[in-house]
């Protein structure tokens, strides 16, 4: 199958190449050009066309949870976002400790034919923080990584003796810090706003303990440790000196909390609901600038779809979580226009760097890589509302919200498997 | 701030009181209009027939999602004053535990004809959201919720202040014991520094204490002989069991030595001070009985001023 996809704005992000051209795919890959005629041609002209996202975080929901979100709804609004690889954690129902429900997961979604997923195995047996999963069976069905996604890891012993195991093996540990007896019962950040509205408050030294923990075990086992979700300004400060050091860390952030603080719960807005919690005006601003200088290497979704009815709930009652698969894209361009950011810089955050964690060949418009593509409107207004979501999941902060930045169409191995005219 | 949000949810289009959520947020001259409202319902209480027909024909729901005696009685005597039928339910005990959702509970309700919702419930913005999926005429008030308010109780007690002050702009007012968990404090906080006046003092260990207490505008103290100097009103809070023993405190006994209010500790406030308390009282834990009981105590005359206070909010929200 050959595809020629004409007179768009190409950006590399891995390059910083930006220019009009033509992109040719062969074959599922890019290709230099070919003579012959292709079997579709797409007008590109003036969309940009860019590598597809690469998100790190994105609840399916499957196993276990298909009353919110089932693969096909979160695998349709994976390509509508323009996302065409996503990893996803593993706090399914069961959780992904074993190597059979991996390998269910991914040939479910290869039968879908439309992003890849990349499934996040569980460190600990269950989540439940005591026994080690067998890793390497897990890695061999196609697990890329490990974490124990939300749930806690209370015993130090155990995340000391899971990071030198993993290391054995090179397999990196995807890890969110928060001290568990700290963050107990908290449901927002321990601030002036928790305090106005009688919320339990998390402190941002929750975060900040359990980091400083975990990169003593980083210079201890020489684990390769990516942090997820960071909330905090002293947080990005901490990783920005550890990179500096040298040890081998990388971390996300969540991309609503580049954008959004703890004012933005209101009254009580459980949509604002979040793990962690949004934090103050201040960490948001240290967050947004992290991720603009390289500190935090990318943004994710951290989509996660929740039924209306566990979001029409008082707020500490509420299920956290916000959808964000077709948010990432309009939300991250939000962020590089605030920035001042050039667009391929912009996008190197959601496609080349996400690459690099993730370890795959996709994520750049290059010769022999993948042809996963996003092709969009990067002016093109669209509102955020339960009908221009495909996501089950309608609960988002951003609800009624007017957003620049709507996918066009979506290729993934050379396929198109999203369009919209 | 999203698009959606609502500007104020508790006041309607013209600015009047629809539901009562909290204190915080509305302008002086509507809390003003409830005390006023509050004197002329007090003369009620006292007459032979204590009742006026404002509220006949009207249905209030006493939506208890959280226990409560004390409470849910005041806005029982408040309501038949008015000459409301007044229905209650303890749905802690009910629906609830049958697996139903609040809002379901609500709708339910909302089809037996409500006109008022008189809301407790444990977690805080409970009645925001109740507020936010009623019909236009019906109302919330909110009868407690979590951590966050108890606006009739802090109307109440603004109520008693100005009974017995007069003039807010000139008080020194001292709250002591455990602000972190109470709705009480910020309620009242919150009415207070609405109606100007100058100093809120807070008293209590930094464990009982949320974060950035300051940033509601009191100043802190945790030792209480320097918080109760030259105070006009002294307003103790209850601690609840739970907290006594435990990683906030160490002991009843310890904390009534430092953050009990006795004779000696009150002699520092002024002269003609009050004392409040919302209760119920735990004696010898937050309050010395000589205290309690003492001439400088109004604790019996709030919950008395409560029922013309809550018969003010009723009258006034249903009349809108």
């Amino acid at each position: 199958m050959k595809l020629l996809v004409k007179g768009g704005r190409v950006v590399d992000p891995a390059s910083g190449r930006d220019q009009i051209g033509d992109v040719y795919v062969s074959e599922g890959r890019l290709v230099e050009s070919f003579k012959d005629k292709p079997e579709k041609t797409i007008d590109a002209k003036g969309l940009v066309v860019a590598p597809g996202l690469i998100d790190l975080s994105a609840r399916l929901r499957e196993p276990g949870y298909e009353y919110k979100a089932t693969l096909e709804s979160e695998m349709d609004a994976a390509v509508a976002g323009g996302v065409t690889s996503l990893a996803c954690p593993p706090d399914t129902d069961p959780a992904l400790d074993e190597p059979g429900l991996v390998d269910m997961l991914r040939r479910r979604a290869k039968a879908l034919a439309r992003a890849r997923v990349y499934p996040i195995g569980a460190l600990t047996v269950k989540l439940a923080g005591e026994r080690l999963t067998e890793m390497a069976e897990l890695a061999e069905a196609g697990c890329v990584a490990f974490s124990q996604a939300n749930a806690p890891l209370a015993d130090t012993n155990v995340l000391w003796r899971a990071m030198q195991y993993a290391a054995t093996f090179g397999f990196p540990v995807w890890l969110r810090v928060e001290d568990g007896s700290l963050a107990r019962g908290g449901v927002a950040h321990d601030g002036e706003v928790a305090t106005r509205l009688g919320l339990p408050g998390i402190p941002a030294f929750a975060e900040t303990l359990a980091l400083g923990s975990l990169l003593q075990l980083v210079r201890a086992t020489g684990s390769r440790v990516h942090v997820c979700r960071l909330s905090s300004a002293v947080a990005v400060e901490m990783v920005r000196a550890a990179k500096d050091e040298g040890l081998p860390v990388s971390c996300d952030v969540g991309i609503h909390h580049v954008h959004l603080s703890e004012m933005d719960l209101g009254y009580y807005d459980s949509n604002c609901r979040l793990e962690p919690p949004l934090r103050s005006q201040r960490d948001r601003a240290s967050l947004a600038a992290g991720l603009a200088d390289g500190t935090i290497d990318c943004a994710v979704s951290d989509h996660t779809p929740v039924d209306e009815d566990q979001k029409q709930k008082p707020f500490a009652e509420a299920e956290p979580g916000a959808t964000g698969l077709e948010l990432l894209l309009p939300l991250a361009l939000k962020w590089g226009a605030q920035a001042n950011l050039p667009l391929a810089k912009t996008l190197a955050r959601v496609t080349s760097d996400a690459a690099r964690i993730l370890g795959v060949q996709s994520g750049r418009i290059a010769t022999g890589a993948p042809a996963d593509l996003v092709l969009f409107d990067p002016d093109e207004l669209w509102r955020v509302g339960p009908g221009a979501l495909k996501s089950q999941g309608k609960n988002t902060p951003f609800l009624g919200y007017e957003l620049a930045g709507r996918v066009r169409a979506t290729i993934v191995a050379g396929k198109v498997v999203y369009e919209r005219r | 701030m999203p698009p959606s949000s609502p500007h104020n949810p508790q006041l309607n289009a013209n600015g009047e009181l629809q539901h009562l959520l909290s204190i915080e947020g509305l302008p002086p001259e509507i809390l003003t209009q409830i005390l006023d409202t509050a004197e002329s319902f007090a003369g009620v209480t006292e007459r032979e027939v204590k009742k006026v027909p404002l509220l006949r024909g009207k249905s209030v729901f006493n939506l208890f999602f959280e226990a409560s005696t004390r409470t849910r009685t005041t806005f029982e005597i408040a309501a038949k004053r008015l000459s409301a039928d007044v229905i209650n339910l303890n749905v802690a005990v009910s629906s609830q535990s049958k697996g139903e959702s609040l809002l379901d509970t609500v709708a339910n309700l909302s089809a037996m004809h409500a006109d008022v919702f008189i809301v407790r419930h444990s977690s805080s913005g409970a009645p925001h959201l109740i507020a936010r999926h009623v019909k236009p005429h019906e109302h919330v008030i909110n009868a407690g919720d979590g951590r966050h308010a108890h606006p009739t109780q802090g109307l109440l007690d603004l109520y008693t202040i100005r009974h017995y002050k007069k003039n807010f702009t000139q008080l020194r007012v001292a709250i002591v014991g455990d602000v972190l968990h109470s709705r009480v404090a910020r309620s009242l906080i919150h009415g207070l520094t609405t109606l100007g006046v100058p100093e809120v003092r807070v008293i209590a260990p930094q464990t009982l204490l949320p974060a950035g207490v300051e940033s509601l505008g009191v100043r802190v103290f945790h030792d209480m002989r320097a918080g109760l100097k030259d105070c006009d009103v002294v307003v103790m809070l209850r601690l609840q069991n739970e907290r006594m023993n435990g990683a906030l405190l160490p002991s009843a006994q310890e904390f009534f030595k430092h953050y009990g209010l006795t004779a000696d500790k009150l002699a520092l406030a002024r002269p003609e001070a009050i004392v409040m308390h919302p209760g119920p009282m735990n004696r010898g834990v937050e309050i010395d009985s000589s205290v309690a009981d003492g001439a400088h105590s109004v604790i019996l005359p709030q919950v008395t001023f409560g029922i013309a206070v809550r018969m003010a909010v009723m009258s006034i929200v249903a009349g809108n």
